[in-house]
């Protein structure tokens, strides 16, 4: 009787540890993906500060952020920032035209399947994730405005130093 | 003591499927947020275009004389 109890116990508490365990994951999920010039992957950029950008051609805020991203690869490229901005369009075509009418100076990787947005538990478009260099997210954030450009900017001025 | 641990079971292990059934069932009608493409076009919005909504209502409210018919607060006196 003893034993069973015990049995029945340790499965009630792996239920219990199954449920939680995910509440503390804050690793960033890796991935490699096609860009214009060969694969792009989040361990190509293990000493930088990884800004990762998910986007698309028919989302009107993305159009905001590019040059909200633009500023800031500038302004902090060589303290250590590099910029990823994952596109989601299911067809390259639509990217290129947006890329033409809104440049970019910072990576841009094409996950046309949608592969990778899931793993990072995306809810709204666009989403940025601030990666430090051990490979943690130290920062989500959802949506963008332009009024929240100087915010952000300051939190990425402070993981820098 | 037995009996505590058997309801317990019981109760971790249905909702344990319950859990998955309403997880799947909700999976097969969402459209993720990077899925969402043409539904995000204007002309897919519910309300397409906000303006001429907005100048039907003010005829309607107008004619009818019944502002506040559409949840908006108003007096009733058919002057805006």
């Amino acid at each position: 009787m003893f034993n069973k109890s015990r049995v029945l116990f340790g499965l009630f508490a792996l239920f219990i540890f199954t449920v939680s365990a995910p509440v503390t994951a804050q690793k960033a999920p890796t991935f490699s993906l096609d860009s214009d010039n060969g694969k792009i992957s989040l361990n190509q950029y293990k000493n930088k500060l990884v800004y990762l950008d998910f986007w698309a051609s028919w989302c009107k805020p993305c159009r905001t952020s590019f040059k909200f991203m633009n500023e800031i690869q500038q302004r902090y490229g060589n303290k250590g920032l590099q910029i990823i901005a994952i596109n989601l369009d299911e067809d390259r075509a639509s990217a290129a035209r947006f890329l033409k009418s809104h440049p970019a100076n910072f990576k841009i990787a094409y996950d046309p399947d949608g592969s990778t947005p899931g793993a990072y538990n995306l809810k709204v478009m666009p989403t940025s994730y601030l990666i430090d260099k051990r490979g943690n997210i130290i920062l989500t954030h959802k949506g963008f405005k332009e009024t929240q450009a100087p915010e952000l900017e300051k939190m990425i001025a402070q993981a820098l130093n | 003591m037995k009996l505590l641990f058997t309801l317990m079971t019981l109760l971790t292990i249905s909702s344990c499927s319950l859990y998955n059934a309403a997880g799947n069932a909700f999976k097969t009608e969402q459209v993720n947020a990077w899925e969402r493409n043409i539904l995000a076009r204007d002309d897919m919005q519910l309300d397409a275009d906000p303006v001429r909504t907005f100048s039907d209502e003010h005829i309607y409210f107008s004619k009818e004389a019944s502002t506040g018919g559409r949840g908006v607060g108003g007096g009733g006196c058919g002057c805006n």
